[in-house]
């Protein structure tokens, strides 16, 4: 009897693992390739967009759905090894060092009582702490924050550094104080690599509305302020260097070159127009303007200007404002041909995302009419003559935009100035090394302007609902990174003739709803 | 509790009898024991003894592997095991008439996929069950004719989980999900048919099991890993839906060649049609609106049985069963295509009163690449789809007692 149970056991064991088994199973290795590419063991260089970092902070499901770990899941059916990363601690995100928060936690979803959506930082306190350093070394070598020639600066990882010339998230990566990122990379003699680095060469510059320098003809990178724009020619001799060391061993790999940043949500959500006036409110604003113009005609010639050039100056502040949208006021240096050292922005010009609307909804970008403003107008509706105070008063209403709050022409132009050069110079370093060029620029560009269909939705630029960008305007979504790693792995597809599997960006999230 | 498995096409089980499974599942025009009482139940007053009973179960081991190359998907369904069965009894009052009382399960589901899996937002673990309990009356008019009819009162079941689609997770990476479920919920229908022996050897039967809809009334709805903030709008709740268990015409022949051989042909056609949709209606005014889309099916069945002597009796066959699936309807909770069905099994004579049943069905699906196109997100199709295969192996065990 007991002989019986083991053959019907037997028997059960069998039928349970009699799978079928697929004409063509995926899962059998050769059935995806690698090419002329050894995907065997990938090092990923870069930045915040390499590491993850999304909704403002870096945690733990966001660091699953980084790009280059995307692609090595993919890369694994195709003889790719084990990708390890510097995972945090946490999906709540943020950073302590000695116990004390460094970084902010993450970006979500909340709604205040009409039930319109706001971006908040999820309430607690981050566990991740910098001097309890997760075991290396990692694959994904992107850190948050860096710049081109950090990757090649000793002492970036440096604990002690942190906060003046160390990196609190390469702390936690580096091998010693002293290592620099392309040296823990190159240690892991890795196969394959991928290089994106660049952006905040510009970015830091536009992000924080231009107030820092472009260094551009400066070669000294150590003498840089951290909003600065990096010369051209650093970042080449920095590329290359890192380009060169990583193909050294003849390891094939991808160089992903610099996005048109301004195009982020982070510059396009507040409209350059959004000062929505009604027809009172508009002819009220005029003849504000008008009254300045006015003041300052008088006060030029008081000053010894020719009537004739005082009132030519000064026409320029006699702005018209009209029923609807009209563009902002904002601050500018003041000069021999701006001496109020304000006007009206263009068409071209960009509001950020961090700008105070409360502000702006009580007369920041425009003018602060207070009662005291009110009443000299008054005076002069009536053809009153007014103290010099009291035109001074007028003119200081003016509320324009601080420069931090906005990048105008010359600050764009600085900014993609520098980019195209850092864009010919990758272009020229993947063609002479052999590596595949992922341009990201046009795949940004076409995201920004048609949105990006992949065929079972779709997403835009749109903040906070268009799909691509987190809540911080600047970072992708996980479904965002998911486009750029089917994009990369159709690139090196096509480059190394390999027949890597794609991505479903439709598989991974977008924003988060607390 | 029985638990059944999708196994012809659809969700329909066609495991109803231990002798007439090791015949290819054929037994309209076939009278060997009180399984006539479902597959024919006129046939039970052509049944020679005065009372006879049958119990019989089996065992379901399913498997489901899928592929899609496009984005290097894998996964092969943990199905856990199930176990429809049968009990059927007869009873003769005398020459003419005969009563009888047969309980069992046609129509059931049993899937489970890994969690997670890339087509959780279709389905991530269905069980359905239906046990069907139907006293039944036979009446032989003539010799050569004899009909019998009997109601059903179906109770079912239904537990069926999802996820609510293919990303939202809350700020943990948990995804949104739902899973509604409802137990005894009661219908009515009815079985019956019509035999005529012809002569000593041929027999010809025609059998009708009518539509029975399961309505689910204010089952449980339990939203899972709902955003604080979404909270309003994924309520707990109930929901409402309908699940039709489809019409079935049979018609099937049967020739005793001689004593010994015996072979039976049996047409089934399953009214599938009247599975359109697959619409859960939930009390937080959410719907989930899942067409289907199904068409009517056909069986093809053919089995033999050779009498070796007073005590074994062997039996074999085959049929072909038709999905009702249709092009872009293929939805995972179901991956069924059209499939090759191969049956043995043989009767052992124990004593006077009781013979053992055994019966063995392989069923063979091919690959076939296939895709569910009427998932939308946010309003746009999000078509899910690659490649299926599946395969099941099912023993089963039957008793018959005779008086």
């Amino acid at each position: 009897m007991k002989n019986k149970f083991i053959y019907i056991a037997l028997a059960m064991a069998a039928f349970t693992s009699c799978e079928p088994e697929f004409n063509d199973p995926i899962d059998e290795s050769g059935f995806y390739t690698q090419g002329e590419a050894d995907l065997s063991n990938y090092v990923a260089l870069g930045n915040s967009l390499t590491s993850g970092y999304t909704d403002g902070a870096l945690y733990l499901d966001a660091q699953m759905s980084s790009y280059p770990n995307i692609m090595a899941e993919k890369f694994a059916m195709a003889g790719g090894g084990a990708f390890t990363q510097p995972l945090v601690n946490d999906n709540l995100g943020g950073l302590l060092l000695g116990g004390q928060q460094i970084a902010d936690t993450r970006l979500v979803l909340n709604f205040d009582e009409n039930g319109n959506p706001f971006p908040t930082r999820l309430a607690g306190t981050p566990t991740t702490e910098i001097t309890n350093a997760p075991e290396g070394p990692f694959n994904n070598m992107g850190v948050p924050g860096a710049k081109s020639f950090h990757l090649v600066t000793p002492g970036y990882g440096n604990v002690a550094g942190i906060g003046t010339t160390a990196n609190p998230y390469f702390a936690r990566m580096a091998s010693s104080a002293e290592a620099t990122v392309l040296g823990d990379a190159l240690a892991q003699q890795p196969t394959f690599f991928s290089l994106w680095i660049g952006n905040n060469d510009v970015l830091s510059y536009a992000a924080s509305g231009g107030i820092g320098t472009d260094q551009t003809g400066n070669l000294d990178p150590s003498s840089y302020g951290s909003n600065d724009i990096t010369d051209p020619n650093v970042f080449g001799a920095v590329t290359s260097e890192i380009i060169n060391n990583m193909s050294a061993n003849g390891a094939k790999g991808v160089v992903i070159n610099i996005p048109d940043v301004t195009l982020a949500p982070f510059f396009r959500t507040v409209p350059n127009n959004a000062l929505v006036l009604s027809a009172e409110l508009a002819g009220q604003l005029t003849g504000f303007f008008q009254a300045v113009a006015g003041i300052t005609t008088q006060g030029l010639i008081q000053q010894g200007v020719d009537p004739a050039t005082a009132q030519a100056l000064a026409s320029q502040y006699a702005i018209t404002f009209n029923e609807g949208p009209n563009r902002w006021i904002i601050d500018v240096p003041v000069s021999q041909t701006n001496p109020l050292g304000f006007r009206q922005m263009t068409e071209e010009e960009l509001v950020l995302l961090t700008v105070d609307q409360a502000a702006l909804a009580s007369g920041y970008g425009s003018v602060v009419l207070t009662p005291e403003v009110l009443q000299v107008l008054g005076k002069l509706q009536q053809g009153m003559e007014i103290t010099a105070e009291e035109g001074a008063l007028v003119i200081g209403a003016v509320s324009g935009l601080d420069d931090q709050d906005a990048l105008d022409n010359d600050e764009i132009a600085a900014v993609n100035q520098a980019r195209a050069a850092y864009n010919s110079t990758l272009s020229a370093l993947a063609a002479q090394n052999d590596l595949v060029l992922m341009d990201v620029e046009s795949l940004f560009t076409r995201i920004a302007e048609m949105g990006y269909d992949y065929g079972s939705g779709s997403v835009t630029t749109d903040f906070g609902t268009g799909g691509a960008f987190s809540l911080d305007g600047i970072h992708f979504t996980p479904r965002g990174y998911a486009i750029v790693a089917h994009e990369i792995i159709e690139a090196i597809n096509e480059g190394y003739n390999a027949s890597i599997p794609g991505v479903n960006p439709g598989d991974y999230p977008t924003v988060f709803i607390q | 509790m029985a638990m059944a498995i999708s196994y012809a096409g659809g969700f329909r089980v066609a495991l109803q009898g231990q002798r007439a499974l090791a015949m290819g599942h054929t037994g309209v025009a076939v009278v060997n024991n009180a399984e006539t009482a479902f597959f024919n139940p006129a046939g039970m007053s052509f049944l020679e003894e005065k009372f006879t009973a049958s119990f019989g179960a089996n065992a379901i081991f399913s498997n489901i592997v899928f592929q899609n190359e496009a984005f290097g998907y894998s996964t092969a369904a943990d199905n856990p095991l199930s176990t429809p069965f049968s009990l059927y009894g007869s009873y003769k009052i005398n020459e003419k008439l005969s009563l009888g009382i047969a309980v069992y399960t046609p129509y059931g589901s049993s899937v489970e996929y890994p969690e997670n899996w890339e087509g959780s937002h279709l389905v991530q673990d269905i069980s359905l069950r239906a046990i069907f309990f139907q006293p039944t009356i036979s009446y032989k008019i003539s010799d050569k004719l004899s009909i019998g009819a009997g109601p059903i009162y179906v109770s079912g079941s239904v537990n069926f989980s999802r996820n609510l689609d293919r990303a939202t997770t809350n700020t943990e990476g948990e995804r949104l999900g739902v899973t509604i479920d409802q137990k005894g919920i009661g219908a009515w229908g009815y079985n019956a048919g019509v035999m005529f022996k012809a002569n000593e050897k041929l027999t010809l039967g025609l059998n009708y099991r009518s539509e029975i809809v399961m309505e689910a009334r204010g089952g449980d709805a339990d939203f899972r890993n709902v955003p604080t903030f979404l909270q309003g709008q994924f309520a707990d709740g109930t929901f409402d839906a309908d699940l039709p268990l489809p019409a079935e015409l049979s018609v099937g022949t049967s020739y005793q060649i001689n004593d010994q051989w015996m072979v039976a042909f049996d047409y089934n056609r399953v009214f599938w049609n009247s599975y359109d949709a697959l619409d859960v209606i939930f009390s937080n005014g959410l719907e989930s609106i899942n067409p289907r889309n199904y068409k009517d099916a056909s069986s093809y069945r053919f089995g033999f049985q050779y009498k070796a002597n007073e005590t074994f009796t062997l039996r074999g066959g085959y049929y072909f069963d038709e999905s009702p699936v249709q092009e872009g309807y293929f939805a995972p909770e179901t991956p069924r295509n059209d499939s090759n069905n191969f049956t043995a099994g043989l009767s052992v004579q124990l004593s006077e009163r009781f013979a053992l049943d055994a019966s063995f069905l392989y069923i063979h699906f091919s690959e076939i690449d296939a895709s569910y196109d009427y998932y939308l997100e946010n309003g746009v199709a999000a078509p899910f789809g690659g490649t299926y295969k599946n395969n099941a192996f099912i023993p089963g065990i039957g008793i018959t007692y005779s008086l």
